[in-house]
């Protein structure tokens, strides 16, 4: 009875958290799926995020989800600025070429920003209060952090769906030489896809930083979940990706009130292998 | 071919992740922080100046990086302290005076073997000091103990190091398996029917400190209703403070370093579960700590030193004990002038480390390593920090046996600042405990 007390308790959390999960394994599935390009820059790009909250609520005094607007200008600039310094040239070498871009711009990230920040770890002192619902504390941070996830993603598929820049991201996606001999021009739009999936990164970071203490070192982790989610929701698609961290998150909720919570990334490594061998396509499978 | 690829490349970020969990990258060594300088010219011919070289490595990065610094900021201190008032002078003239060689181990231990033995071969270090923190200490104390290097351990509690054998390690730190016992001693008399629930990052020194508690809880008649360790990278909380909860314990004992203490203090002020008393180890004895604002409030620790119950000549005279080098006032001043800063216990500590050496030299009357040794394992002494007596049993050599913790909590002053107070022992403490923590 008590291990389904503390379940009811924890499950709200762990789903809250799994939308920001979701979101931040959106930024990498869509670069993944877009121009078969995996970025290993997206854990360093969520701990600036991160720092792009600090930053604008301890040293500006903004709030930070005002700030977040700023945080995802941004991050899309920067992610075109990637593109174009370290992806474009190698975007069709081996894929083993972007690979190491990509990670090479992960160690400038980190190198810059453990020497100008440190690996202490920073706290954004913000609240925006609780609620009980029931036996379980739902706090504001997390509620407001998954009504953003959820809006940024209604706004990732209305942009790629409804809009003319985003129909385009769709056809290079399918065929880019198609897309080309159609008169769309494959390199900004390979630019903005990075851009916007770097802009993901960010926001999802920036979120994360108003209810956990972080350091430059802190996107790791984040990135590989984010791995995990692409693999669970199916690589390329970012509906999958958010109900990929929606799983994640009710994981990390509910396996700590059975066992001790060591056994959350056990479980959840296990998942990912198990869904390589049974369904390597994900769950809801890769979207074109 | 692109999903494969995905895949490929997902399953090798992940194995590497973990080998990075594990045992991190093995890079070369940084650049020393400081060249060994090179041996001081006498001003009198008749004189010899002699360079000891104390090694050590330090966390520059990486989990332990907050205490590790504040630990060789202190170190660094004493030695420029020492030096510039002349160094020590040995009864043949020789005037001895200190230099240090340090490398970044990034909290690695693996690293911490690696520059350690270094340090040892190639830099040739006389002495050495410890890293910061009981796992990478156990690391470096292998490394110093195969090659007969006395070592002063400083920021290591774990009682385990010196339980196999070792004879070169003199520990500073009381033993983790004491580390809680003032704190259970406060409780008898403040809430002997408190349920605890012990919570501990699952490391060396953690994992020691709630092991070693476990008995002298349930000797005091106390329940342990939850007992549980999480991993030392742990972000969310929400699961942890969530199990609190339902356990129905009223005193958390428990946390680990600085990382994980912040964010599991914000946790449980977030969440509100109404625990009348939070002790976590390590992190609300820092300086930072304050910066969770109202989360801090009422978060209790073990000290290793303050300055608010700093000891004095006073005290040693009345116990009959040697007392040697300055005063804690005088040591918390210089070091604020110099480092901007207020000294925390690891600041301390670090500052001990040089101030025992220098004392165990004056003492042997040498730079000897076996004379230096023999006079650490002769030590009994007063400093600021506390008493200094090391066991020389063969079970547990090095072990720390004379010094001292104070229980600090982190109250409100009337002007509504954070002030980290002692509250036990009764004859020391400056304030009496907040208990139960009023509710957020």
């Amino acid at each position: 009875m008590q291990q389904i007390n503390l379940l009811l308790t924890s499950l709200p959390d762990g789903i809250l958290l799994g939308f920001v999960y979701g979101l931040a394994a959106m930024g990498l599935t869509l670069i993944w799926g877009v121009m078969n390009v995996i970025n290993l820059s997206h854990g360093p790009i969520i701990a600036l995020g991160m720092f792009g909250t600090f930053f604008i609520f301890i040293r500006m005094g903004i709030n930070p989800y005002i700030g977040l607007l700023f945080i995802a200008i941004l991050g899309l600039i920067m992610g075109v600025f990637i593109y174009f310094v370290a992806v474009h040239r190698v975007i069709n070498a081996p894929h083993l070429s972007s690979l190491l871009a990509t990670f090479s711009v992960n160690m400038i990230i980190i190198g810059l920003g453990t020497a100008a920040l440190t690996t202490s770890p920073y706290n954004v002192d913000f609240n925006v209060g609780s609620f009980r619902l029931g036996s379980t504390t739902i706090l504001g941070t997390r509620l407001v952090a998954a009504v953003i996830a959820i809006l940024f993603t209604g706004g990732l598929y209305i942009f790629l769906y409804r809009t003319r820049p985003g129909k385009f991201i769709r056809a290079v996606t399918n065929n880019r030489a198609a897309a080309e001999l159609m008169g769309i021009p494959s390199t900004r739009i390979l630019a903005l896809s990075f851009g916007l999936g770097t802009m993901l990164a960010a926001v999802s970071g920036a979120l994360i930083a108003t209810f956990f203490p972080f350091n430059i070192l802190s996107g790791g982790g984040y990135e590989l979940k984010s791995f995990v989610i692409g693999v669970l929701g199916g690589l390329g698609n970012p509906i999958g990706a958010l109900v990929g961290g929606l799983i994640l998150g009710v994981l990390e909720g509910i396996i700590p009130a059975f066992m001790e919570t060591s056994w959350v990334p056990v479980i959840e490594f296990g998942l990912f292998v198990v869904i390589l061998l049974v369904r390597p396509q994900g769950i809801f499978g890769a979207k074109k | 071919m692109k999903r494969i690829f995905f895949v490929l490349t997902a399953l090798l970020v992940t194995f590497s992740m973990l080998l990075t969990a594990c045992q991190q990258q093995t890079t070369e060594p940084d650049e020393p922080q400081q060249q060994a300088t090179e041996e001081v010219v006498s001003e009198e011919p008749s004189s010899k100046e002699v360079a000891v070289i104390i090694g050590f490595t330090s966390s520059l990065t990486g989990s332990q990086e907050v205490s590790s610094k504040r630990q060789v900021n202190g170190f660094t201190h004493w030695m420029n302290q020492v030096n510039e008032s002349g160094g020590v002078t040995l009864s043949d003239g020789t005037v001895v005076k200190f230099d240090y060689k340090t490398y970044d181990d990034e909290s690695n231990a693996e690293r911490v073997q690696e520059l350690y033995t270094r340090l040892i071969t190639e830099d040739n270090a006389d002495f050495l000091i410890s890293p910061y923190s009981s796992g990478l200490t156990s690391a470096a104390s292998i490394v110093a103990e195969q090659n007969g290097k006395v070592m002063i351990t400083a920021g290591a509690a774990d009682d385990d190091a010196y339980k196999t054998g070792n004879t070169s390690l003199f520990q500073l730190y009381t033993p983790g398996s004491l580390y809680m016992a003032s704190t259970v001693d406060m409780l008898v008399d403040l809430d002997p029917e408190a349920k605890i629930a012990l919570v501990h990052e699952s490391d060396k020194f953690s994992t020691g400190v709630a092991e070693g508690i476990k008995p002298y809880l349930e000797a005091n008649g106390f329940e342990i209703v939850l007992e549980e360790g999480y991993a030392s990278d742990t972000a969310d909380f929400g699961p942890i403070v969530n199990k609190i909860a339902g356990s129905g314990a009223t005193v958390l004992l428990g946390g680990g370093h600085y990382n994980d203490g912040t964010a599991l203090a914000r946790a449980l002020y977030e969440r509100k579960i109404g625990l009348k008393f939070v002790y976590l180890l390590v992190a609300p004895a820092d300086t930072k700590f304050p910066e969770l604002g109202d989360a801090a409030l009422g978060v209790a620790t073990s000290s290793q030193w303050e300055l608010a119950a700093t000891h004095t000549e006073e005290e040693a005279n009345n116990l009959g004990v040697e007392w040697f080098g300055p005063t804690g006032e005088d040591f918390a001043t210089s070091y604020e002038a110099a480092y901007g800063d207020p000294p925390t216990y690891h600041v301390a500590g670090g500052y001990t480390a040089g101030l025992v050496l220098q004392k165990a030299i004056i003492d042997a009357d040498s730079v000897d390593p076996e004379a230096v040794k023999a006079a650490l394992n002769a030590m009994n002494l007063f400093t600021f920090y506390g008493g200094i007596q090391f066991d020389t049993s063969e079970e547990a050599h090095g072990l720390q046996l004379a010094h001292k913790m104070v229980v600090a909590q982190w109250q409100k002053t009337e002007t509504g600042e954070l002030k980290r107070v002692i509250i036990a022992p009764a004859d020391v403490a400056t304030a009496d405990p907040v208990y139960p923590i009023p509710a957020p």
